[in-house]
């Protein structure tokens, strides 16, 4: 009698960053497949991700060796499964696939389908289907809520006696309190604070440099972090928080500065007035495209030459690294990185 | 404090894996040649504390690699990738003869990795360490269901593998004693067999009920394997462990209902009346309690009780009526069975009969009675409650 067709996902239960080997054994030979990953989000929408495979001549196909020959990815994409994935037909528009528990894993169906398909996983039965956890949260990383000296957040620590790197970590202008990256991070041994600094639904404005040169100060105090190694890290908005404060701040001497999908225009020192100026200004920027989705990036264009309006970046005096999409529809990031670093300009960032 | 160059980093990969699995413990950015100590802590469910530690020496770029490095010393030596959870043992002072069992198969044993300066022995939890690592190994892959059973009168649990099936199947019998070990049974679901872990010496008993359950309750519960909807009915195993192992012994031949595709006896044997059911098999067991003998340590040895392996042929199982293969794993060194001369015997008694071919038997030297999943630790001897007197041992 053939062997059962095993479908294998290993490591079962990893951290979201980490690679995985999904296998399917005792297919037989030149037999078409597809592999499928299915996930309920917290917020119960589903999201799935597929590719079609053929199996090689012992029946055997291999996502990390082989290619994929269609689905939502192609080619040899071995965490294809997981990066595109894709909100399921039928579903609400514009999610975003975002874990707010940290402390519970994703759990994810992979499932191997006969034949190659496109939709209709759910009426028909797969040949074989695993459940593999992906985790932000090593085992032994403690999450401490924050609120101490009017600073708001999320602290997270990697296990051991330490004294580890610390991380001050800012989302984005979307707000709230987003922890999974600082999860990630303490992870892999940095003591990583998320700090609430923007009110879900609020408009970004009149921010205080003393609020996050305290941020900053509660992480360097805490007895298991290294003083002189935290760095300050920033997504979007939170860019915009770590270059004035990497630039100006008198207190915080951050040991390195990482910026993602940000721009130095429009620091958080901005005055008031002149920021309410060049809403006005820009409002007619702001377009769509055609399918109704806003596109934000040339509120900020040109790069603005008025020093009130950009951070001085020439006082950073810590390694700085900005991290950018060639395609940002929602910031001019590259146009920003340009300004800060001119290409073929030397220097070490 | 500045701190110069890489920091020291201890890792252990995977950081969730299954208990059977592999584990890679490495130390990067030690001083050179440096004297390191890796220690692993555990509490068990129970409240005691279990430890194991070896002791390694950086090489020249100050790295140390449990899986490749030899271990100098410790509670194990020489080159042992899994030494640190295999000798895990309890710590001076805990209470005698504990056995590791994990009870919650459905949670992880939280393991603590710390690396310690120099060649430490003892007082570990009065050190500080160098780092620490915690490590979760789970009996249960995610997507496998515990199901209580009690089914036709039969009590046991039933573990199914996530997916549609059908699967192969495994009815477990476990060893004597009191409570229902399952951890051998959610970790074959775990690697993709819908397994019955059979409550067969403590079921629950319907009021005036026999004292020992017959053979129409493991028949019973065969079939409710073979009659389950994600269960291949002509793939279904049966493993027993010691006393489990006599069971599925004596079914396999007798029964004329229970054909297992394959039998799997750790540490068995097959001395019992041939046909018995369990309470003739005990009642056979205590006309030789007086074989009972003791080491230096009053532990109490049951080796002799089944011997000398019987010649007459209705005091042993008839392993050459057996139609299907057999795998027996013995200990070389079981003081509580004589599963060693057991597997000789059958082996000879299926080499007269012609079936020889459907034997295998893996044999371990040094190695004692309780063969547990890999890397499990080891103990010399444990408290056991005697399952049909309810004595406990040692005896007080």
């Amino acid at each position: 009698m053939a062997g059962t067709i095993m479908l294998s996902v290993h490591p079962s239960r990893g951290l979201v960053d980490e690679k995985f080997r999904v296998e399917v054994e005792n297919l037989p030979p030149a037999c078409p497949v597809t592999l499928h990953c299915l996930h309920r989000s917290e917020d119960q929408d589903h999201w799935e991700a597929f590719g079609h495979y053929c199996s090689d001549h012992s029946g055997t196909v291999k996502v990390s060796e082989d290619e994929s020959f269609g689905g939502t990815y192609s080619g040899r994409e071995c965490m294809g499964l997981l990066w595109s994935m894709r909100p399921v037909p039928g579903s609400r528009r514009g999610l975003r696939l975002r874990k707010t528990h940290v402390d519970i894993p994703m759990t994810l169906l992979i499932s191997v389908y006969r034949g190659h398909l496109t939709a209709g996983f759910r009426e028909l039965p797969p040949v074989a289907s695993v459940v593999a956890e992906r985790w932000y949260m090593a085992p032994g990383v403690k999450r401490i809520a924050v609120e101490e000296r009017g600073v708001v957040g999320t602290f997270f620590i990697p296990p051991g006696p330490g004294p580890f790197p610390g991380v001050l970590d800012m989302w984005g202008g979307g707000g709230g309190l987003v922890e999974y990256r600082s999860a990630l991070l303490a992870s892999h041994g940095f003591a990583s604070m998320a700090l609430k600094y923007i009110d879900p639904g609020d408009t970004p404005t009149d921010m205080a440099m003393g609020y996050f040169e305290t941020a900053f100060q509660i992480i360097q105090d805490h007895p298991q972090v290294i003083t002189d190694r935290v760095g300050i890290l920033g997504l979007s908005f939170g860019t915009s928080v770590a270059l004035t404060v990497a630039a100006y701040s008198q207190i915080s001497r951050p040991r390195c500065c990482v910026c993602i999908s940000g721009s130095h225009a429009y620091p958080i020192t901005t005055p008031m007035d002149l920021l309410a100026e060049a809403r006005v200004r820009n409002s007619e920027k702001v377009w769509k495209d055609e399918e109704n989705n806003v596109i934000w990036r040339n509120l900020i264009l040109p790069i603005p030459t008025d020093p009130a309006l950009r951070v001085d970046v020439g006082r950073i005096e810590c390694p700085l690294l900005l991290v950018n999409g060639d395609d940002d529809q929602n910031w001019a990031t590259t146009e920003s990185a340009e300004d800060v670093h001119p290409k073929g300009s030397g220097g070490f960032w | 404090m500045a701190v110069q160059g890489p920091m020291l980093w201890l890792s252990v990969h995977p950081c969730r894996g299954l208990v059977d699995e592999k584990i890679k413990v490495l130390v990067q950015h030690a001083a050179p040649v440096q004297r390191l100590t890796v220690h692993t802590l555990f509490r068990s469910e129970d409240g005691d504390d279990w430890e194991a530690f070896g002791h390694y020496v950086s090489d020249s770029a100050g790295a140390v690699d449990v899986s490749e490095d030899v271990c100098l010393g410790g509670t194990y030596s020489g080159h042992e990738p899994m030494g640190l959870l295999w000798s895990l043992r309890p710590v001076p002072g805990s209470r005698p003869s504990l056995r590791f069992r994990k009870k919650d198969t459905g949670t992880p044993m939280l393991v603590t990795i710390s690396l310690h300066q120099g060649f430490l022995s003892d007082s570990f939890t009065e050190r500080l360490p160098l780092a620490s690592r915690v490590v979760e190994r789970w009996y249960m892959a995610p997507g496998v269901r515990r199901v209580e059973l009690t089914e036709g009168g039969v009590t046991g649990t039933l573990f199914l593998p996530p997916g549609p099936g059908q699967f192969p199947a495994v009815l477990d019998l476990p060893g004597g004693g009191r409570s229902l070990p399952e951890a051998r049974a959610v970790l074959l679901a775990s690697h993709g067999f819908v397994t019955l872990a059979l409550n067969y010496l403590n079921p629950r008993r319907t009021a005036g009920g026999e004292y020992h359950v017959g053979n129409d309750y493991f028949q019973t519960a065969f079939s409710v394997l073979q009659t389950h909807p994600q269960v291949i009915r002509e793939r279904i195993a049966i493993v027993g462990l010691s006393f489990g192992a006599s069971m599925a012994l004596g079914l396999s031949v007798y029964s004329p209902t229970i054909k297992p595709s394959c039998l799997v006896s750790i540490s068995g044997s097959h001395v019992q009346p041939a046909g018995g059911s369990l309470g003739d098999i005990f009642a056979e067991f205590k006309k030789n309690e007086k074989n009972t003998r003791y080491d230096e340590e009053k532990r109490v040895i049951w080796h002799d009780l089944l011997l000398p392996i019987p010649s007459n042929p209705s005091k042993k199982v008839d392993v050459g009526q057996l139609c299907c293969p057999l795998l027996l794993i013995v200990g070389e060194d079981d003081q509580n069975w004589p599963a060693e001369e057991s597997a000789s015997d059958m082996k000879e008694m299926m080499e007269m009969s012609g079936n020889g071919h459907l034997l295998t038997v893996l044999s371990y030297p040094d190695t004692g009675h309780l063969i547990e999943p890999p890397y499990s630790p080891h103990c010399r001897s444990s408290n056991f409650i005697n399952a049909e007197s309810r004595e406990k041992y040692p005896p007080r």
